[in-house]
């Protein structure tokens, strides 16, 4: 079976999101993520070792069990770990889901694939959630193992599909939460015409227990948490047109 | 020739003959009703009035928490329509008029269910039950002692072990919900007239024993809806004639409510489906101008603060089964009528808008019967008031209209009835946790170490086997259903005689179909531990008399909540036997076997008398509630748990099947738009699945917890639990734990 490309490596299925994308989306996580971001809150999807290997029929079936609550703007939304890393996957799956004319979503780093992979995978795509992490290549440099070329590269290739984009950016005092930060967030997606929202998503840390568990150290440990307040106030230096 | 001319007047621009014809409330709303599709932009605010009167009434009920519960009992009375002083809450500023006792929130005494129970509950709150009405009731037989005289040592035994539990044996059975809309449509002369039809009609049938009873019945409903004239003029009023306008439809029907629960104290006194009914008298006065929308506003605020004023004396005993002091005065809201025009009127707004002009509130116990057909601008407006109040709860129109038309309403929190035409005998639940135990230990309580059922030896394999496990179930499934049945027939053989509901009855048809209505618990509990037994290893720990009371369960099985055929497909399973079980005995009165999967609160009492079960649960922990999967098991999120639940069958339970749904704010959208949209999107999923209800929770966890250190911090904060809404204070403190504890549905 491992042999076999277009299998999925999964970490787990969650039926219902309902911040995932628009409306009511089941969320599949793969497994597997290279990015190593410091904030990170899933620690337990970064090894490609893990989790359940899947065909992608096995998992749509999952999917249209909930078809019903899905209305005409929920459906699939794919996540991870890093679902570009298993491109060719996500490709059927969301293939598989077109056919039933359910909406599919991919929630990205922007990391793990490109060319003509990343384009057959983005034509089956209706809409992405692209973490922009950093506004610059030193934050990048400094809190992961990617960098800002390779997300705009994406999102060119997004832009270029037409796929819709949701721009995500998780906010951490000290490190990112200055206004001129959101403002350069804003300028850096101004360039996409797919660009319909800018979420800011504040930092907390309730996955200290999952690091915990993984014996791994969670190096933003002593950052304090984003306040809802302060996420707000930011909130405001994005034009309303960018805003859900 | 006047009271021709006074119905003409009050029936003026009304169209459609039938309903003129023979009493037929439904025909009225489907000549007359006018559909809503728009938004709740046109609605207004409290008056100051309202505000004041508002304001009194809040002033009243902490008064009321203060005093322990009751605010003042009057023992010198025995409750009935015309046994107290006409009571006001404010004389000079009220629009509906009517208390049920002198004063507002004074409890009066119902011995007729049962005297210990009245005794005990006046006790409980420090006073005593008059000498005077102690003797009165010297030379009464009441229901509980009907019962009594009749229950067989298996029926004590089941009712003292627990495995069956809240059999209405003391108090009034209640679910039965009265057509008040009749007193309002027609004026109560005339439902006289035709109940004297009716009776006379009777002298061409056999003179047997049914025909005599029915006679005696008829009897009764013409006496007791004289005395609800004779109530109505204690006030000034003459409710003799059909209701002129907006006012007087309310009060009339009001009055039949009041006329209700002043005689009888049932477990759940329902309302029915009024709103849009009324909405015709409304809208034919905003056409003649006669009232402002503020003033019809005004007038519902004042009806809904009658019905959050209505009140029982209980025993602590029954708060512990029912938590909160429920009145279960349901209102069904909304719903599609057979031709497809929406039921939904500008009414439906108005009584959910209760809920801000008055702030949220447990009762009236808010029904909306959903549709995928309803108009896009109630749905909007149902899913705001559920994320703002989480006081409202919704049950699945297009399931149930296929089997009871567009006229039926919710009686308690789940069972539906024909308004006017079906009634239930309602009783008890069967835990099915324990039945599982008694099978294994033949016949045989696991707490009290008792012979319940007939003996057989204890389950003999050190490790529990399916098919044999099932086989021994089906034994005592059937002694089980069979003692249950034979219960509820002792109940509602005296009930009938000792304590027939005239009022209520005499506002149905006179030939009524009757629903009896059972009910299990625990099924969670039983469906994971028989999927424990089919996919894992579970082996039985005796004690020294060799009865199993531990589990030693070894391997993963799946469990129920999680979307999971293997296992769900056995909770499904375990309903459609039970039924099968009860309807091989015969009941009272050739009721129709019906089933709910319900517990109310009683889910923590249930727990409390179950000894440890192999899915793990240990003894004395609670059951979820109603048919929700056990806390912390449904792991897949809220949908997979949905589905779940959606997979019973309704025409299996016809009785309803009760989940309850708690999801955290910021996990069901980032916006209130968003959060709104996707609650009608889970709504519209679920119910196309030909799920039954769900009750809606939007809020956070650590609410709850600072709600429960800090009650006074919110006086107002309403939760639904299992097909009711509660004060959350008013829960015990138990109680509250367990709601917490429960799964609230986060992303991750």
């Amino acid at each position: 079976m491992t042999s076999d490309a277009t299998v999925g490596r999964i970490h787990s299925v969650m039926s219902m999101g309902g911040v995932d994308g628009p409306g009511i989306r089941c969320v599949v996580f793969l497994q597997g993520c290279p990015m190593r971001c410091a904030y990170c809150h899933n620690p337990d999807t970064w090894t490609t070792e893990g989790g359940e290997l899947r065909s992608p029929e096995e998992i749509a079936e999952k999917v249209l069990r909930y078809r019903t609550y899905f209305g005409k703007d929920g459906g699939l939304t794919v996540s991870g770990g890093e679902p570009l890393m298993q491109a060719e996957f996500v490709t059927g799956l969301f293939g598989l889901m077109r056919e039933e004319g359910i909406s599919t979503c991919l929630d990205t780093s922007g990391h793990g694939c490109v060319g003509e992979k990343l384009d057959k995978l983005l034509a089956q795509t209706d809409i992405t959630l692209c973490d922009i992490k950093f506004t610059d290549e030193g934050g990048y440099k400094r809190y992961t193992k990617g960098s800002l070329e390779h997300v705009q590269s994406f999102l060119r290739a997004a832009d270029a599909a037409g796929v819709r984009i949701w721009i995500r950016h998780v906010v951490a005092p000290g490190i990112n939460d200055s206004r001129e930060n959101i403002e350069k967030l804003v300028e850096i997606a101004g360039h996409y015409r797919g660009v319909e929202r800018i979420e800011l998503l504040p930092f907390h840390k309730m996955c200290i227990p999952k690091y915990e568990a993984l014996g791994i150290e969670f190096p933003l440990a002593d950052v304090p948490e984003c306040s809802t307040a302060r996420a707000e106030e930011l909130t405001g230096f994005i034009p309303p047109e960018y805003r859900a | 020739m006047r009271e021709r001319s006074l119905i003409m007047e009050a029936w003026n621009g009304f169209k459609g003959t039938k309903w003129q014809e023979t009493i037929d409330v439904r025909d009225f709303i489907i000549n007359n009703h006018i559909s809503y599709e728009g938004d709740d932009s046109f609605l207004e605010g409290a008056t100051e009035r309202t505000k004041k009167l508002s304001h009194k009434l809040d002033g009243l009920f902490e008064l009321e928490m203060r005093f322990g519960g009751v605010l003042d009992i009057d023992t010198q009375h025995v409750t009935s329509l015309l046994n107290y002083k006409p009571g006001y809450l404010d004389k000079e500023n009220e629009l509906i008029v009517g208390l049920q006792t002198d004063r507002p929130l004074r409890r009066g005494v119902n011995p007729f269910g049962g005297l210990n129970m009245t005794r005990k509950a006046c006790q409980a709150y420090g006073y005593e039950l008059s000498e005077k009405v102690e003797e009165e009731f010297l030379y009464r037989t009441t229901h509980n002692d009907g019962v009594f005289r009749v229950y067989n040592e298996e029926i004590r035994k089941a009712r003292h072990a627990g495995i069956i539990t809240g059999l209405p044996d003391a108090y009034g059975r209640g679910r039965i919900i009265g057509d008040y809309r009749r007193v309002a449509l027609y004026g109560v002369d005339r439902l006289i007239e035709e109940k004297k039809k009716d009776k006379e009609a009777l002298a061409s049938n056999p003179c047997d024993a049914e025909t005599i009873r029915r006679l005696e019945e008829l009897y009764q409903q013409i006496n007791f809806l004289g005395k609800l004239k004779d109530m109505a003029l204690l006030y000034d009023i003459d409710i003799s004639s059909p209701a002129k306008d907006s006012k007087e439809a309310v009060q009339w029907l009001y009055f039949g409510y009041l006329g209700a629960i002043k005689e009888q104290n049932g477990a759940a006194m329902s309302l029915g489906r009024v709103s849009t009914f009324l909405d015709i008298y409304f809208e034919r006065d905003l056409r003649e101008g006669k009232y402002t929308e503020s003033g019809i506003q005004e007038i519902i605020d004042d009806f809904v603060m009658k019905l959050r004023m209505a009140r029982h004396l209980r025993t602590p005993e029954y708060n512990e089964l029912f938590a909160g002091d429920p009145m279960w005065i349901t209102e069904s809201v909304g719903g599609m009528a057979l031709d497809g025009s929406t039921l939904v009127s500008r009414t439906s707004f108005r009584i959910l808008n209760t809920l801000y002009t008055l702030g949220p509130s447990a009762e009236p116990n808010l029904t909306v019967l959903w549709s995928k057909d309803l108009p896009k601008g109630f749905k909007d407006f149902c899913a705001k008031v559920s994320c703002d109040t989480h006081a409202i709860q919704y049950e699945n129109d297009d399931l149930m209209r296929p089997i009871y038309g567009d006229d039926y309403g919710i009686a308690c929190c789940v069972s539906a009835m024909r308004l006017g035409k079906d009634m239930q005998f309602f009783g008890a639940r069967a835990n099915l946790a324990k039945l599982l135990l008694m099978s294994l230990n033949g016949g045989k309580d696991e707490r009290y170490d008792m012979q319940i059922g007939p003996e057989m030896p204890v389950y003999e394999d050190e490790y529990l086997d399916y098919d044999k496990v099932m086989e021994r179930m089906s034994f005592y499934r059937d002694w089980l259903a069979s003692t249950y049945v034979k219960a509820m027939n002792m109940i509602h053989y005296m009930h009938d005689k000792y304590a027939y509901e005239k009022t209520q009855m005499a506002l149905h048809d006179t030939d009524v179909h009757r629903y009896m209505a059972f009910g299990v618990a625990g099924l969670s509990v039983l469906t994971d531990s028989l999927s424990a037994i089919k996919y894992a290893k579970v082996r039985a720990i005796r004690d020294e008399n060799g009865l199993i009371k531990d589990f030693e369960t070894v391997g993963e099985f799946p469990c129920y909540g999680n979307d999971d055929d293997r296992v769900d497909a056995i909770a499904v399973e375990q309903t459609e036997l039970f039924l099968e079980a009860l309807k091989k005995v015969p009941t009272y009165r050739n009721a129709e076997h019906t089933l709910s999967v319900l517990t109310i609160t009683s889910n923590v009492m249930y727990g409390k008398k179950t000894g440890n079960t192999p899915d793990g649960r240990r003894a004395g922990e609670p059951f979820a509630p109603g048919a929700n999967p056990m806390h912390g098991r449904d792991k897949n999120g809220a949908l997979a748990s949905l589905n779940s639940v959606s997979k019973l069958s309704y025409m299996t339970c016809k009785d309803g099947i009760s989940n309850t749904f708690s999801i955290i704010p910021s996990a069901l959208g980032h916006t209130w738009e968003e959060r709104r949209d996707n609650l009608e999107n889970i709504l519209d999923g679920y119910f196309a699945r030909k799920a039954h209800h769900l009750n809606v929770n939007v809020l956070d966890r650590q609410l709850l917890i600072d709600a429960m250190e800090n009650p006074e911090k919110y006086p107002t904060l309403t939760i639904r639990v299992s097909g009711y809404a509660v004060l959350f204070n008013k829960l015990t403190t138990e109680q509250k734990k367990e709601v917490i504890s429960r799964t609230f549905h986060e992303g991750i």
